[in-house]
Parts: C-alpha cells; sequence; structure tokens
C-alpha cells in the first residue's frame, strides 16, 4: 500500500474497483475450456470450486488475518446439507445451494463469536479442534451422513430446468464458473470498501484498530460469516456437482491444501488462491497419476520453497518482477 | 466388553506418558522461541523408523536401539535448525507452519517411498511382552516400561531444568528472550541445544510408540494433532503443564475409546476446545 493511500484512502478505493484490461482477459479465458478442452470440464468445474473456497479462506485469512486450520467445516457443512435436501427429495439445484449456503453461514455466525476472541497459537488451535469435532461429529452421525461410506442417493435435478449434470461436465463446469465469477464479484466490491480497509488493519495490528474506533470483533464476526457463506456455497457445488457427498469433504486434509492453495497462490491478494487452484489441480491431476505419495513431496517442497523464497506466494514474486506496484490486486 | 475403571486409568495413563514423550520438547521450544514447528511429529516418525530398521535389519535388541533413535532425531533436527527454522524466527506464526507443514509433506513422502505404506513390524523382546499381576490387576509389561522411561526422563528433565546452569538459561530464555540475550546468554545456542533434545524425545517417543500404536508413513501426521493438544493445553514452555496435559489427554482419549467407542475422537476434541476457550494461554501458560 503506497503512502498515498493513507491520505486519500477515498481515492485509493475508486482506483482499485476499476478493472484491469488483464483482469478482463483472464475471466474471458476461463471460458477457453469449453472450446479448447472439453475432455477435461470435470476437472474445471473441480478447480472453480476449489477457488471459490480458496476465496473463501482469503477473505480471512488474507485480508482479516485470521489463521484457520479449520475451514474445511464450512465446506462439508454446506456439502452435507446441500447433499441431504436433494437425498430427501429437493433435487433443485439453485434453491438447495442457497440453502445450503444460509446453513454455512448460520454455523459460521455462531462460531465466529468464539473466534473473534481469540488470535494465535490458541486460535488456531481452536479453528483446528472446531473443524476436527464437527468432522467426528458427521462420522458418528452415520444414520444421517452415511459414515465413511459417504452419502448415497444424492440425485440433482437439471439445471434451470434444462441443464443436466453429465458425465462430461458441461452444466457441472457453466455452474460452478458462475457462481465462483459472482462470489468473487461480490468479494471484490468487499474487500475494495472501508469494511475492507478495516479488515487489512485488523491483520496488521488487531490491538490498535480498536483504539482508533473500529470495532474489530464486529468486523472479524461478518468477514468469518461471509467467508463461511462462500465455503459453504463450494462444499454445496462440490456435492451437487458430483451427485456425492464424503467425509472428506470435513477433514483436516481439505483444510490444509485449502490453506496451502492460498499460499502458493498468494494471500491478501483476490486471484491468489484462483491461481493457487489451477496451478495445484492441474498439478495433482497430472502427478498423481504416477504416485499419489510422491506428490506430496513436491508439494512439500513447493511450500519450502514459497516460504523461503516467495514470501508472498506466486502472485506476489510475480508483482515484485512488475515495474510499477499496480497489479496489486 | 466393560473394561475396569483401573485398566483403562492405567492404559491411559501410559497412553499419556507417550504423549508426553513426543510434546514436551516441541513445548519448550515453542515457549521459547515462539516458533511453531509442526515438523515435530517427522522427527518422532525418523526415530521410530530408525529403531525398526535397526532391530528388524541389523538385529540390534530394542533396548540398544532406543538411545540411536534419540540421536538420530536429535542430529537430524540441528541440521533442519541450522539451514532452515534460523531464517524464520521473525517470521509470521503462518509462515513458520506453512515451513515445517511442508517439511511433514516431504517426510510422509519420503517414508512412503522407503518403508512403504504399510505399519512396520517390532519384535519387542520376550521380557517386555505379556503381562503381569500389580496388586491382584494384570497389566502389560510394556506399558509398565513405557511409564517407567516416562517417569525417569521427566525427573531428569526437570532436575536439568532447576538445578543446572544451562536449565538456569532454558528458563531465562522461556521467560523473557530479550532479556536473556541483555544479560550475555547466548540463546541461539541454548535453543539449538533445546531443540536437538526435545526432538531427541520426540525420537525416543516415535520408537518406543510403535508398540503401542503402530508405525507407518503417515505417522508425522496423525500424531501431530495430538501433540499440539497437549501443547496448546497445557501452555508453552512449560513441563508441568505438558505433563498435566498429556496425562489428561491420554486418559480422556482411552475412556472415551473403552466407554464411548461410537464418540470416536469427539471427546478429546471436546474436552481441548473447552479448555482453550476457558484458558486460551493453556493450563499452565502464562501469555
Amino acid at each position: 500500500m503506497t503512502s498515498s493511500a493513507a491520505a486519500e484512502p477515498q481515492r485509493y478505493l475508486e482506483a482499485q474497483i476499476r478493472w484491469r484490461p488483464l483482469e478482463i482477459v483472464f475471466w474471458l479465458a476461463t471460458l477457453l475450456p469449453f472450446v479448447l478442452t472439453p475432455s477435461y470440464l470435470v476437472l474445471a468445474s473441480q478447480i472453480a470450486i476449489t477457488a471459490l473456497f480458496a476465496l473463501s479462506l482469503d477473505l480471512i485469512l488474507g485480508y482479516a488475518g485470521i489463521v484457520s486450520l479449520g475451514h474445511a467445516a464450512y465446506f462439508g457443512f454446506g456439502s452435507y446439507t446441500a447433499g441431504l435436501i436433494a437425498k430427501w427429495g429437493w433435487g433443485e439445484p439453485l434453491s438447495g445451494l442457497i440453502i445450503a449456503a444460509a446453513a454455512a453461514g448460520l454455523l459460521g455466525y455462531l462460531t465466529s463469536f468464539i473466534i473473534a476472541r481469540f488470535r494465535h497459537l490458541a486460535l488456531i488451535m481452536i479453528t483446528l479442534g472446531l473443524g476436527l469435532l464437527l468432522a467426528e461429529a458427521a462420522n458418528s452421525a452415520s444414520w444421517l451422513t452415511g459414515g465413511a461410506d459417504g452419502l448415497q442417493g444424492v440425485r440433482m435435478w437439471n439445471l434451470l430446468g434444462i441443464f443436466p449434470f453429465d458425465l462430461y461436465g458441461t452444466a457441472a463446469y457453466g455452474y460452478a464458473l458462475a457462481m465462483l465469477f459472482l462470489l468473487f464479484l461480490v468479494a471484490r466490491r468487499l474487500i475494495n470498501s472501508p469494511f475492507g480497509l478495516a479488515l487489512r488493519g485488523i491483520r496488521e495490528n488487531a490491538v490498535r484498530m480498536p483504539a482508533i474506533g473500529a470495532p474489530s470483533p464486529a468486523h472479524i464476526r461478518k468477514i468469518y460469516t461471509i467467508a463461511a457463506v462462500i465455503a459453504g456455497v463450494a462444499g454445496a457445488l462440490l456435492a451437487q456437482t458430483t451427485e456425492t457427498v464424503s467425509l472428506e469433504t470435513l477433514s483436516f486434509q481439505r483444510s490444509a491444501d485449502v490453506l496451502v492453495i492460498l499460499i502458493l497462490g498468494g494471500a491478501g491478494r483476490l486471484y491468489g488462491g484462483i491461481v493457487g487452484a489451477i496451478i495445484y489441480m492441474v498439478a495433482r491431476d497430472q502427478l498423481s497419476d504416477i504416485n499419489p505419495q510422491y506428490w506430496y513431496f513436491w508439494i512439500g517442497t513447493l511450500l519450502v520453497a514459497v516460504v523461503i523464497f516467495l514470501p508472498n506466494g506466486i502472485l506476489g514474486g510475480l508483482a515484485r518482477l512488475m515495474p510499477s506496484g499496480r497489479s496489486r490486486a | 466388553m466393560i473394561a475396569s475403571a483401573f485398566g483403562v486409568l492405567f492404559d491411559g495413563f501410559a497412553y499419556g506418558m507417550l504423549l508426553f514423550l513426543l510434546s514436551v520438547g516441541l513445548s519448550v521450544t515453542l515457549g521459547m522461541m515462539n516458533f511453531v514447528n509442526l515438523a515435530h511429529c517427522s522427527f518422532a516418525m525418523l526415530g521410530g523408523y530408525v529403531a525398526v530398521t535397526l532391530t528388524n535389519e541389523i538385529g540390534w535388541p530394542f533396548l540398544a536401539s532406543l538411545p540411536v533413535a534419540f540421536l538420530a532425531a536429535a542430529v537430524v533436527s540441528v541440521a533442519f535448525e541450522r539451514v532452515l527454522y534460523r531464517r524464520l524466527y521473525r517470521a509470521t506464526d503462518l509462515d513458520q507452519c506453512l515451513l515445517t507443514i511442508g517439511i511433514v509433506f516431504i517426510s510422509v513422502a519420503v517414508a512412503a517411498y522407503v518403508y512403504g505404506t504399510i505399519q512396520q513390524p517390532l519384535n519387542v523382546p520376550a521380557y517386555l511382552r505379556g503381562t503381569v499381576s500389580v496388586m491382584g490387576q494384570s497389566v502389560g509389561v510394556y506399558r509398565l516400561f513405557l511409564i517407567g522411561v516416562a517417569l525417569v526422563v521427566t525427573l531428569v528433565l526437570v532436575a536439568t531444568l532447576e538445578y543446572t546452569r544451562f536449565g538456569a538459561q532454558v528458563r531465562a530464555a522461556v521467560d523473557n528472550q530479550r532479556m536473556a540475550r541483555g544479560l550475555g546468554i547466548d540463546v541461539d545456542r541454548v535453543f539449538a541445544i533445546t531443540f536437538a533434545l526435545g526432538s531427541g524425545l520426540a525420537g525416543l517417543g516415535g520408537a518406543l510408540a510403535i508398540e503401542i500404536v503402530g508405525l507407518d508413513h503417515a505417522f508425522a501426521f496423525t500424531y501431530l494433532v495430538y501433540v499440539l493438544i497437549v501443547v496448546a493445553v497445557g501452555g508453552l514452555g512449560s513441563i508441568a503443564g505438558s505433563f498435566v496435559a498429556a496425562t489428561l489427554l491420554g486418559i480422556s482419549d482411552m475412556a472415551g475409546k473403552y466407554y464411548f467407542p461410537e464418540l470416536g475422537a469427539f471427546l478429546i476434541y471436546f474436552v481441548m476446545v473447552t479448555l482453550l476457550m476457558w484458558r486460551p494461554a493453556g493450563l499452565f501458560g502464562r501469555r
């Protein structure tokens, strides 16, 4: 952030909200898989869902500085809600998605009262603990969730009554991409608002913000709930496009993966999660065919390298190569 | 099967002692440098594999492999400390988390590459197998041995910290790192030694754990959560806190598994979250 930003926050925000050509090119390019790689549309839909999940984590981690090791709780909660609604006979995707998002948001709102009270190691451990609690609860309640076998019998109706969710993933990718773009717009607007600036203030100095009159706990509760809603949408998308829900959606592994994805891409940047998701998912798709074990060797090496050499992620490294600081989207 | 309360308490205590060995090093180093070392259990896993290799491939007696497990973990951890960790002492929690979780990923993959993904068998000598009767209750010999080792380690640790010059330096560095530096204590050196000792204890714990919980390539991940719970609940930098937290966790986990098997690990996570909400700095933590 430049010094002029501090002097004129209004103009800084207005400059940030303008669309850059690179951004427009990027979003147009997301349509290319329909034409260029139609056989990879299922993977593309998975990438869009993961990117949405990473965007949700970016809001709390990248902007508000809340480190969470249990963010999969909201992803999985949305996933199970959407799956259960469809299993009980209401297979309409959009309304199911909204209900799942509301359910995840409610869970996020309730837990945000806990989250807003803690920082540092206690916060990391409490998010981890809450995530594990929910995963264990879902595992125990196998009459509801199907336990380790996953939720079976999810049948979705056609999207908008027209497009069926088929094996090619055309509807799945279109649906996931539309949701990603929509929620990206919401996040973009949110971040480039005074509220977004307040969040960055909390990240930089959590003690000073209340001292200048900003209600930090209220801000944290708000952004945490919003992030939970977005994570719930991502989870619901996964449940609806794959027509199954497994315990893996709630697992620590998923929380850790999304953290890795966001860090690789660059936390505190709107495109960080999306870029990270593309690189991570494509690399995993290519490398884990050889052996899933070795995949973790490479991801570990990459993590160590990023922390040591690229402290701001891949996008941060690219931004440093650019002559001006304007690519800080 | 209804287990006797004594049996549950005894098994839980033995399990708790194992968790104590695995986690005490992390607690002290976290308290001193505020360095979040999630790779702590990777060093424990290394100790486990060293013990397995020595006893199964080379035919060493199990007891002789334990000191080697300790040494191997200590030496390797110092190498990591010198090359990688040292650069990040002033970095954020998040960067430290990420670096060390990267090391966990690498260690898990390397273990899977070298040893495969199966559970490692370990030949425990005959005199450590079976059960003996203590006050009319039958208890496992190996668990008794484990408790003995852990108690000896605890005594040595407490004595070292309380009564030696080095121990005083460690306590000073944990209490106030800057002040300790100001008094001319070479905190970096003290930290490196403490780090090696703590990782060595984890290696010893890893070797001792095989008989109780098994050893496979995912060990570094599986027990990371337990170790973090012990450290967070006990409070950073507190040996007494780790001891109490490990005992509490071991017994509640074992009791949960015996009496409410359908709840799974729900109970211990619930205990942890509740304790942390009540005391965010841990039972014995001061910060």
